[in-house]
């Protein structure tokens, strides 16, 4: 069986910058890691690995600039078999679409998975549309905002966290998942899977390599530009009452009582 | 007939949800300025003319519905499927969806194979004045920046917008549009997912659904003291929510979590209460109508966002402002 997780390098801090010209975001090697959602992802592979009697091999993919081959190296040293890094100028400035286009190409470039799974969003983009275009280009079912997963006969079976409860839907056949955080914990990696990933190779494709052209990747190849980034002002101006003391805790509480009264709240 | 604004209805068990009203605001703002009229689109099974026509009470000018029992609940393919055969059978300028578990996997879907441009969780949109393109605006980063985003050229322009962060539509008495049942071919209705089962959430009330939500964090210091919370929560006719830290410590559910790795709510009232205000916090919650926030520490990053500030112990304040308004209320 073969499994594909899909990893985004964002940055650590929520601290961004950007390209007030092509206003796409500056992504600074230095303080990169997995993204958080997609940690979750990995750590539903490997557990399939360990779980399920067949011999499971768990590959890696991201699409991002060559230092993201460290984020790569990290996720072999928890436990995934293979690293592919998607890499090349023609990717730059990719929207949504874009990149859904571009590694569903390497997807299939790749071979043929059994299941494929992602974070439910990146920290940086906060899209969650990236996972759902996958599935749609490589003609897959969308599972999305999963929080967990079952191999069941041949079936995956997955619990689908909604607005008002939980979904269970069953699927034959190849699917890809979009998880939450509440899908697994991921494992940290260990000092022998640092050294093990330090010996393996972490493969790159570039555009040639998938067939995608620039009219199908980056920048001009995008649906969507992005017009404007700008800060918001959320600095609000708040009205801060000390309730420190008795009279002061029943002053406190009387203002907020009248402020729900105020907005029609109560 | 102009190609025209649609918004993209949600409904459970036969019922249309309130979130399709908001979408009807959103639309007509956009149809308004473009002069063109609004169309709902909605799937389900045997909905009734009377629980359709409360989409045309409230703005649309148009209804159409897609019945068939395979669209009684949301399934990701029959659900793109439909959505892109009426696209392309139609050719509308926008597409709107609610930026809900459904909303977030059928529109992006969609603008995969209907090659469209998609923005996601958008809270501010507009019509740009000399080119009638889509503005779509939205936080990113954590809620840290904001982008405006358009698609130039590929069409049908589509977003999906952040729930609450509009006013439902008013109702209109009298309002009369046309009202379309469409039965889609078998081919659109072909799902290789099926749904097995379904358990609603324990709660009464689901934080993305809630007016108001209680907010709780780590300086409830224990899981039992969540209780003074549910019951604040309970008098104010609103959900509980929780920080990252309260989740992790086992205090409350997964459900519940509000914030980067949780759920994005935009509630009419926040009470952040213990929750210092993490950004990863406040990501999911700053674009609430109103946030109160109750906490020791007055250098909390939460008071910044906040309207009102009570400084003070919160095992002091929580039960006096529960048995006040119990009080008011009698």
């Amino acid at each position: 069986m073969k499994i594909l997780v899909l990893i985004k390098q964002v940055p650590e801090s929520q601290a961004t910058r950007m390209d007030e010209k092509t206003g796409t975001l500056i992504r600074e090697a230095s303080s990169s890691v997995i993204n958080p959602l997609d940690l979750h992802a990995l750590e539903c592979a490997l557990l399939l690995k360990e779980s399920l009697s067949e011999s499971v091999e768990v590959t890696c993919l991201s699409m991002g600039p060559m230092v993201a081959e460290r984020v790569l190296r990290e996720a072999l040293s928890m436990g995934a078999d293979r690293g592919v890094l998607l890499s090349g100028r023609e990717f730059a400035g990719s929207d949504t679409w874009c990149t859904g286009y571009a590694l569903s190409l390497a997807a299939k470039k790749l071979g043929k998975f059994d299941l494929i799974l992602c974070g439910e969003r990146a920290t940086d983009g906060e899209t969650g549309q990236t996972g759902p275009a996958i599935a749609t280009f490589l003609g897959l079912p969308a599972i999305t905002f999963v929080s967990s997963i079952q191999r069941s006969g041949r079936c995956w079976q997955a619990s689908r966290m909604m607005e008002d409860g939980y979904e269970t839907v069953e699927v034959e056949g190849p699917a890809l998942m979009c998880v939450l955080k509440e899908a697994s914990v991921p494992r940290l990696p260990t000092l022998q899977g640092k050294r093990e990933a330090r010996g393996k190779t972490i493969e790159v494709l570039g555009a040639s390599d998938i067939g995608a052209s620039s009219d199908d990747v980056g920048l001009k190849a995008s649906p969507t530009r992005v017009v404007k980034i700008f800060r918001p002002v959320h600095i609000k101006q708040c009205e801060k009452l000390s309730a420190l003391d008795a009279e002061g805790a029943e002053r406190a509480v009387d203002r907020l009582i009248e402020l729900l009264v105020e907005k029609k709240l109560i | 007939m102009s190609k025209g604004v649609w918004i993209l209805a949600e409904q459970r068990n036969g019922v249309v949800l309130d979130v399709s009203f908001e979408l009807l605001t959103r639309g007509l703002l956009l149809a308004s300025k473009l002069g063109v009229p609004l169309t709902a689109v909605l799937f389900g099974s045997g909905i009734a003319d009377k629980e359709l026509n409360r989409l045309v009470e409230r703005g649309a000018d148009r209804v159409v519905f897609a019945d068939a029992p395979e669209l009684a609940s949301f399934l990701p393919e029959p659900y793109t499927a439909c959505l892109c055969s009426l696209v392309e059978r139609e050719d509308p300028d926008i597409v709107l969806a609610a930026a809900t578990t459904s909303g977030r996997t059928v529109m992006p879907c969609a603008a995969a194979r209907l090659r469209a441009g998609l923005t996601a969780d958008c809270t501010s949109l507009d019509i740009e004045e000399d080119t009638g393109l889509l503005l779509q605006t939205r936080p990113a980063a954590g809620g840290n920046i904001m982008a405006t985003i358009k698609t130039p050229e590929r069409r049908p322009q589509m977003a999906t917008v952040r729930p609450h962060s509009e006013r439902p539509a008013p109702v209109v008495p009298g309002r009369t549009g046309e009202l379309i049942r469409w039965r889609p071919e078998p081919s659109l209705l072909s799902s290789r997912v099926r749904r097995i089962s379904y358990k609603a959430f324990d709660e009464a009330r689901t934080i993305q659904d809630a007016d108001i939500v209680v907010a709780v964090g780590r300086g409830f210091k224990r899981g039992e003291n969540v209780a003074l919370a549910s019951k604040l929560a309970d008098v104010l006719g609103g959900a509980v929510g929780a920080s990252r830290e309260a989740v992790d410590r086992g205090w409350a559910p997964y459900s519940w979590q509000v914030g980067l790795s949780g759920k994005t709510v935009s509630p009419k009232l926040y009470i952040a209460i213990g929750v210092s205000g993490a950004v990863q916090h406040l990501a999911g919650m700053q674009t609430s109508e109103t946030i109160v926030a109750i906490n020791n520490d007055s250098e909390a990053p939460i008071f910044l966002y906040s309207e009102l500030g009570l400084c003070g112990d919160l095992f002091e304040l929580l039960p006096m402002l529960t048995e006040k308004l119990q009080a008011r209320k009698g």
